[in-house]
């Protein structure tokens, strides 16, 4: 029962995605052309209202609902040829198949069967990393 | 009255609704939001083999963030098919131009039909844009050690500068391959 909760945020979560037409790959095209104001509007103000939120946590010293502090672990900026090349990797699939995880759920979702090949490909692309991550550069 | 529930919704609505999940989760749940992180938990869950990346306990640190990718898939579901918007997403003309031009016809759905369906699967344009496309996106991702979610939405949120280069890398490798390689792939 604890987990119905992130049930509802996932559902709520991937219900925005598709109003936000994010998921669409004609979208992410726009963006990486440069021809809309749409995906900057959207990761933008997604953004600086999160910013604000977690501003106003640290701030206030804001309890969760359970009475415990807060916890946001930080990233690791000392490690940077892992956000680098990563980061680059990441982006070469975000543009070929025109998803990131969370829409690659909300299209499966949608009825668009052939993206379970995506998500079980970006599961072994996580297996292959997780092999390999001693040897690579971080 | 319920008419929103079918319309798309603009960049101001979606985006900062996009970005109160991040002080939702955390306030009802103490968990940053992020998409990517579930595939390491499948992995784990599901084959850790001797691989150490993979060897901890997945129902304590992940369970709860299988469950909220199975979510998304129902809103999906909920946004594309029960509450499906009627008319085709409204691409801006130059787009549309540009894609034409490397030869698509269709515009209709959320993604090119001619290129993400069974039958191209095993073609050569099916290979990179769907099955190497996808693995690139799970290796780049924990590579990176987060997505869109993790690193653009909450990690930039958290002000973090290694979320800012990871952001900068995953437009980077974008451009590259919407300008260089595509004119060539398609």
């Amino acid at each position: 029962m604890q987990y119905l909760k992130y049930l509802l945020f996932g559902t709520l979560f991937g219900f925005i995605l598709m109003r936000a037409e994010v998921i669409s790959w004609f979208r992410i095209q726009e963006m990486f052309r440069f021809q809309d104001f749409h995906m900057y509007g959207v990761i933008g103000s997604a953004i600086v209202i999160g910013m604000i939120s977690i501003a106003l946590i640290k701030k206030f010293n804001v309890k969760d609902v359970h009475g415990q502090p807060i916890k946001i672990s930080p990233k690791d900026s000392s490690q940077m040829y892992r956000y680098t090349i990563g980061g680059l990797l990441f982006g070469f699939g975000w543009a070929l198949t025109g998803a990131c995880p969370g829409p690659i759920f909300a299209l499966i979702g949608s009825g668009l069967s052939v993206f379970v090949v995506i998500l079980l490909s970006a599961l072994l692309g996580t297996y292959v990393y997780g092999y390999f991550q001693k040897s690579l550069p971080h | 009255m319920f008419d929103f529930l079918w319309q798309p919704w603009p960049w101001y609505v979606a985006g900062p609704l996009i970005g109160l999940m991040v002080p939702v989760m955390l306030y009802f749940s103490n968990k940053a939001l992020g998409v990517s992180s579930s595939l390491r938990h499948t992995c784990a869950a599901c084959a850790p083999g001797d691989i150490e990346f993979f060897k901890y306990d997945w129902k304590t640190e992940g369970l709860w963030n299988i469950v909220f990718v199975i979510g998304i898939l129902v809103g999906g579901f909920l946004g594309g098919l029960v509450f499906a918007n009627p008319d085709p997403i409204a691409i801006s003309q130059s787009t549309i131009n540009d894609l034409r031009n490397l030869g698509l016809t269709d515009f209709t759905g959320f993604v090119p039909s001619e290129v993400f369906n069974w039958g191209n699967l095993l073609s050569a344009q099916g290979l990179i844009f769907i099955v190497l496309g996808g693995f690139l996106v799970g290796f780049g991702a924990r590579y990176a050690g987060g997505c869109t979610s993790g690193h653009a939405i909450s990690g930039i949120a958290n002000l973090q500068i290694a979320s800012v280069v990871a952001v900068i890398g995953f437009f980077a490798g974008g451009l590259f391959i919407t300008h260089i390689i595509y004119p060539i792939i398609f």
